[in-house]
C-alpha cells in the first residue's frame, strides 16, 4: 500500500521536475533566439526567405478562409441587423468583427496549423537526420543560423496575413451584403469607415496578430527543437505545436482582450 | 558510464580506427572529441588544447579546425551539393563568390562529384551523399576529421571509393582522421592503427597487420565475424526452459 502511494507520488514528481524542467529550458530557448536575432538581421535573406516559406505559402489558405468568415458575416449580420433596421451598419458590423477579433484569431489559428505544424516537422527532421549536429560540429550555432530566421520570418508574416485576411473578409462582406442583398453602397463603405478608428481598433488587432505570432512560432520552433529524433518523436511534436498553439492563442485573445477593451 | 579509463593518441597523418560492437561507446568517444560531451573525468586534449575545459566561442573555433562525417552524412536537405560544400566557406570567412566557387569546385573534383554541384540531396545515392559529406568536412581544411560509421549501407564500390577517399585525403592535406567503424575487411586496408573498444573499455591495439594476427578473443571474434564468443550471441536472460515454463 505505502509503496504504491510512493510509486504514484514519485511518478507525480517526476512529471513536475520535467514539466518545470521544460519550461525553463523553453525560456532559455526564447532568449536565446532574441540574443541571436542581431546576426540574422545583419543577413536580411535569411529572413525574407523564411517569410516567403511561412508568409506566401500560407496565403491562399489565409485568403480562402477570409473571403468565406466575411460572407458568412455579411448573410448573418444582415439577417440580425435587419430585426432592429439598420441594414446600413453591417459595414461596421463586418469590419470590427475581423479587423479586432476574428482576422488576428483566425488568422493566427490557420497560421499555427499551416506554417507552425512545418516549422515543428522542419526542425524536428533536421534534428532527426543529424543536420542539426552537424552545424553545430561545423562551428555554427543552430539557434541563430536556423531559429532566429523563422521566428523573425513568421513574426513578421504573422500581421500582414491577418490584415489580409480581415481585408478579404472585409472584400466578402461586401460581396454578400452590398452585391448580393444590396444592401446600400455608399452607406457600407461610409459608416465602416466612420466607426472603425486606427488607434483603437486596426492597432489593436496588430498587436494581438504580433502577440499571436510570437506565440505560435516560438512553440512550433521549442517544440522542433526539442522532438526526440524519431518518426513518433516528430509526429507527436508536430501535434502539440497545433494543439498548444491554438490554446495559447485563445487564452492570450482573453487576456489582450480584457487589457484593450475592458480596461482590466 | 560509457567509457572507462579510455586512453588513445592520434598523430598527425594518421587514419585511426575505432572498432566495437554497437553501444560500445564509439560514438560517444567522437562526441567527447567534437566538444558535444563533457568528460566526467580525464582530459581530451586536441592539438594541445584540453577541449572538456573550453567555453562555446573557444570550442567554435577549435570546430572550424575539425570536420565530422555524419553517418548518413547529414547534408542540408534544403541546400543543393554546391551550397552545402559552400557552407562553412560563408559561414566562417569573407571570401568573395568567384573563390568560394573555385573552392567548393576543388573540393567536389576531390571527392569525384564535380558533376553533380547542381543536385539537391535527395537526388543522391548514400555513397554520393557521403561523399559530398566528405567534401563539406574539408571545406576548411581541417586538421583533424571523425567519420561516423562511413562505411555503413554501402555498395562495394562505394565502399572502397569511400575508404580510398579517407587514406588519400588524409596523406593530402596532412590531417588527422578517426574512424568509427564496423567494417573491419574495408578499414584495416586503409588504417594506420587500430583500438577496439569493448563495453567502454580499450580491449586491443595495434597496426592493422597486428589485430589481423592477434589472437585475443575478442578481437578474433570480432576480426573474423564469428557468432559466439567474448561477445555473447544471446541477451542475457533467464534461461529457456524457465521462460517455456518446461522447468520448475
Amino acid at each position: 500500500m505505502i509503496a504504491s502511494i510512493r510509486s504514484v507520488l514519485q511518478k507525480i514528481g517526476h512529471r513536475v521536475i520535467d514539466s518545470v524542467w521544460r519550461m525553463g529550458f523553453a525560456g532559455r530557448f526564447f532568449l536565446l533566439t532574441l540574443m541571436h536575432s542581431g546576426t540574422c538581421f545583419r543577413r536580411f535573406h535569411l529572413i525574407l526567405r523564411e517569410v516567403f516559406s511561412a508568409g506566401v505559402l500560407s496565403l491562399i489558405i489565409i485568403l480562402v478562409s477570409g473571403l468565406f468568415v466575411g460572407m458568412v458575416l455579411g448573410l448573418q449580420g444582415f439577417e440580425t441587423l435587419q430585426t432592429y433596421g439598420s441594414e446600413e451598419a453591417l459595414g461596421i458590423l463586418v469590419a470590427k468583427s475581423l479587423v479586432m477579433e476574428l482576422g488576428p484569431v483566425v488568422a493566427a489559428l490557420l497560421f499555427a496549423s499551416r506554417a507552425g505544424s512545418a516549422i515543428t516537422a522542419e526542425i524536428g527532421l533536421m534534428k532527426a537526420t543529424e543536420q542539426i549536429a552537424a552545424m553545430e560540429m561545423m562551428a555554427v550555432d543552430p539557434i541563430a543560423r536556423v531559429v532566429a530566421p523563422r521566428f523573425w520570418g513568421a513574426v513578421i508574416s504573422m500581421p500582414l496575413l491577418a490584415a489580409l485576411f480581415s481585408a478579404m473578409g472585409i472584400f466578402g462582406g461586401y460581396l454578400v451584403g452590398v452585391v448580393l442583398i444590396g444592401v446600400d453602397n455608399g452607406s457600407f463603405w461610409s459608416q465602416m469607415q466612420a466607426a472603425v478608428s486606427f488607434d483603437r481598433d486596426i492597432l489593436n488587432g496588430v498587436i494581438k496578430s504580433v502577440v499571436f505570432g510570437v506565440a505560435v512560432t516560438t512553440i512550433a520552433l521549442f517544440e522542433g527543437f526539442d522532438a526526440p529524433p524519431t518518426a513518433e518523436g516528430v509526429s507527436r511534436a508536430t501535434t502539440r505545436t497545433v494543439v498548444t498553439s491554438s490554446l495559447a492563442i485563445l487564452g492570450l485573445d482573453f487576456i489582450l482582450t480584457a487589457f484593450m477593451f475592458r480596461g482590466v | 558510464m560509457v567509457l572507462k579509463g579510455v586512453n588513445l593518441t592520434a598523430r598527425r597523418g594518421q587514419v585511426i580506427a575505432i572498432m566495437g560492437n554497437s553501444g560500445c561507446g564509439k560514438t560517444t568517444l567522437l562526441r567527447l572529441i567534437g566538444g558535444a560531451l563533457k568528460p566526467t573525468t580525464g582530459t581530451l586534449m586536441v592539438d594541445g588544447v584540453n577541449i572538456g575545459e573550453l567555453d562555446q566561442d573557444a570550442l567554435y573555433d577549435m570546430r572550424r579546425r575539425m570536420g565530422m562525417l555524419f553517418q548518413f552524412g547529414a547534408l542540408f536537405t534544403d541546400m543543393t551539393v554546391y551550397e552545402n560544400v559552400a557552407f562553412q566557406l560563408r559561414e566562417h570567412t569573407d571570401l568573395p563568390e568567384p573563390m568560394i566557387r573555385d573552392l567548393v569546385l576543388m573540393k567536389l573534383h576531390a571527392v569525384g562529384l564535380r558533376g553533380a554541384h547542381n543536385l539537391m540531396p535527395s537526388e543522391l545515392s548514400g555513397g554520393m551523399a557521403r561523399r559530398v559529406a566528405l567534401a563539406r568536412s574539408i571545406a576548411l581544411d581541417p586538421m583533424l576529421i571523425m567519420y561516423d560509421e562511413p562505411f555503413a549501407g554501402l555498395d562495394p564500390i562505394s565502399l572502397g571509393v569511400t575508404g580510398n577517399l579517407i587514406r588519400r585525403l588524409t596523406d593530402a592535406l596532412g590531417m588527422t582522421s578517426i574512424v568509427v567503424t564496423h567494417d573491419v575487411q574495408e578499414s584495416l586496408k586503409i588504417v594506420d592503427y587500430v583500438y577496439f573498444v569493448s563495453e567502454g573499455v580499450i580491449e586491443a591495439h595495434g597496426t592493422a597487420a597486428e589485430i589481423k594476427a592477434s589472437d585475443l578473443p575478442f578481437v578474433h571474434q570480432f576480426v573474423h565475424g564469428e557468432e559466439d564468443g567474448p561477445v555473447p550471441f544471446h541477451y542475457p536472460a533467464q534461461s529457456y526452459g524457465t521462460d517455456l515454463g518446461l522447468s520448475a
